[in-house]
């Protein structure tokens, strides 16, 4: 073991960081595999269904473990059609500039207190620009399909992304300012002490206001008035069949363990354990670690099925309400509220 | 060596994407050549160790102007030829001004033999040299009146724009949010019992209070 760890010290930056890069990728999309599958159950258990149990089992236990991969077989195996009015360029182009994004925010994503691919002084707002770029997808596949749909969601997506990224950027400008930077990993490192130290306590309107505007991002219900399959049929993806329909139910879910991620490292300390200060420092269940912000993200991706299964759709109006005069008038309030309790140093920030 | 490589890849996307804004025939192609050629300049900015900069350029022109901007040009109905036909009217002002940019790249050039070098750009940064920090510190501090001063513009121009698209008209039926959210149940649901013998009927309780559980 200890041969392996000093091989791997010897080997050059560049071939270290690919690496890492390559295992983070492949994480990420078998994350997203078992998701579906995830989502399948909980919704499946929530409607008192058993969900997806006929695919394979693990010596009996786990009935229909490998559901994602007969999934991902089908819809490879199936013809991608391309409609004869469409622009064929933009159409093929489409999901994966959707997918790009939802991958390379991970570069800067603290997974653990010795482990991030890119450790940049902007990492805030570089995954801020990111995830605002997921969009130009969902409107050229809109446009590109040349069906009216098609257009009706790409709008509605372009309207609905444009209204909940103020929202979400002020939510975060409450973090940066609680934290004193925009780097992610001094982000974490700045709610060190305990639970109580947590940014979700002391911005917890902010932390409301992410998750809402980070389940609108998504474009996940009750904010998927871009799909709304009762009334645009699938709305942007509608012409899109086999694997290219996959590559966006692919983003969707990156997207989602993404939002999930960066909601545990702004408000609820990353990697950061929960026990910390209540327990012993050198009790294993108070030492920081990659598996604090995997039950966290986990807790959250769950939380994204949970309000599929209990809310109805939003209509077009009520999103843009909600958007404009309530969650943005909530984190203007809020960031002034943050601004005192910073300057006369109230709660976590008594300390420095 | 490598880096020059990656800066003139980055030049020659860039020229081809602002040739492509210019020069393709529908106008979504030319937005999305715009968003190409943000996205390359960003990419240059980072070269010469400006990230903050390069990142805000992401954000703001690509992830905010341009998607309204595609949102307009996909939902306007261009007549592509009649833009055409105004080439060689237009072309008079285009040449003063396309003079007027070859000037300023011929200059930097020119001041070369002065003795200021343009070309050589700045020296590298230490490697705990923030961008971001300096910046802020900069623009709070001592550039602190222009930029509230901007900040404020910008509210005033938010705040006349939306004037403008608040038009009263008459005729309207607007849903008033408060009302809908302070319905109850009793307003719209009324339990009926069924047609007693006497003939009096389920109209006979149309005016009574609502019963609640009692009609079971």
């Amino acid at each position: 073991m200890t041969a392996i760890l000093d091989l791997w010290a010897a080997l050059p930056d560049v071939v270290r960081s690919t690496a890492w890069i390559l295992i983070v990728t492949v994480a990420v999309i078998l994350s997203v595999a078992f998701t579906t599958l995830w989502e399948r159950k909980v919704i499946g258990w929530m409607q008192l269904r058993k969900g997806p149990n006929r695919v394979g089992s693990i010596f009996g236990l786990l009935p229909g473990i490998f559901q994602p991969f007969a999934d991902v077989i089908k819809l490879l195996l199936k013809e991608v059609v391309l409609p004869s009015a469409a622009n064929k360029w933009l159409f093929r182009v489409a999901p994966a500039i959707t997918l790009i994004p939802a991958f390379a925010a991970w570069a800067v994503m603290p997974l653990d207190p010795a482990l991030v691919i890119a450790d940049i002084d902007a990492g805030l707002l570089y995954v801020l620009s990111l995830t605002s770029v997921g969009v130009y997808g969902i409107i050229l596949a809109g446009w590109a399909t040349n069906s009216k749909y098609a257009f009706l969601g790409a709008m509605r997506s372009a309207a609905q992304i444009v209204a909940y990224e103020i929202a979400m950027g002020f939510a975060l400008v409450g973090v940066v300012m609680a934290a004193g930077t925009l780097n992610l990993g001094d982000i974490v490192r700045a709610q060190e002490g305990g639970v109580s130290s947590w940014f979700f306590l002391w911005l917890f309107p902010l932390f409301v206001v992410y998750l809402i505007a980070g389940v609108a991002e998504t474009n996940r219900a009750p904010f998927d008035v871009a799909e709304g399959e009762s009334e645009i049929v699938a709305g942007f993806h509608v012409e899109y069949s086999g694997i290219a329909f996959a590559l966006f139910f692919l983003a969707e879910y990156a997207n989602m363990i993404l939002i999930s991620a960066l909601t545990a490292v702004f408000f609820l300390g990353g990697w950061l354990s929960p026990f910390e200060g209540v327990l012993a420092a050198d009790n294993a269940l108070a030492q920081p670690g990659f598996h604090w912000l995997f039950l966290k993200l986990f807790f959250f991706l769950t939380c994204f099925m949970w309000y599929r299964a209990t809310f109805p759709r939003y209509r077009y109006d009520q999103i843009m309400r909600l958007g404009w005069k309530v969650l943005i008038p909530v984190t203007l309030v809020w960031i002034a509220v943050a601004a005192v309790m910073v300057h006369f140093r109230v709660g976590p920030w008594s300390a420095n | 060596m490598f880096v020059q490589i990656l800066f003139y890849a980055f030049s020659a996307i860039l020229l081809a994407a602002a040739l492509g804004v210019i020069a393709s025939r529908n106008p979504v192609h030319s937005a999305l050549s715009l968003v190409l050629a943000f996205f390359t300049s960003a990419a240059l900015w980072l070269l010469i160790e400006v990230e903050f900069l390069a990142i805000v350029l992401v954000l703001v022109y690509v992830g905010a102007v341009m998607v309204l901007f595609l949102f307009v040009v996909m939902m306007l109905d261009v007549n592509i030829e009649r833009v055409r036909g105004g080439f060689i009217r237009h072309a008079g002002l285009g040449l003063v001004v396309a003079s007027l940019v070859a000037a300023q790249m011929i200059g930097v050039f020119w001041a070369r033999n002065l003795g200021v070098d343009a070309t050589l750009g700045a020296p590298p940064l230490p490697d705990d040299y923030s961008n971001t920090r300096a910046l802020g510190e900069v623009l709070y501090t001592q550039y602190v009146y222009p930029f509230e001063l901007a900040a404020v513009l910008l509210l005033v121009a938010i705040v006349a724009a939306i004037t403008l698209t608040l038009r009263q008209r008459p005729g309207l039926k607007p849903q008033d949010v408060a009302k809908q959210v302070a319905v109850r149940r009793e307003d719209r649901v009324r339990l009926v019992t069924g047609v007693d013998a006497a003939g009096t009927g389920p109209g006979a309780d149309r005016d009574a209070s609502p019963r609640g559980g009692e009609g079971a």
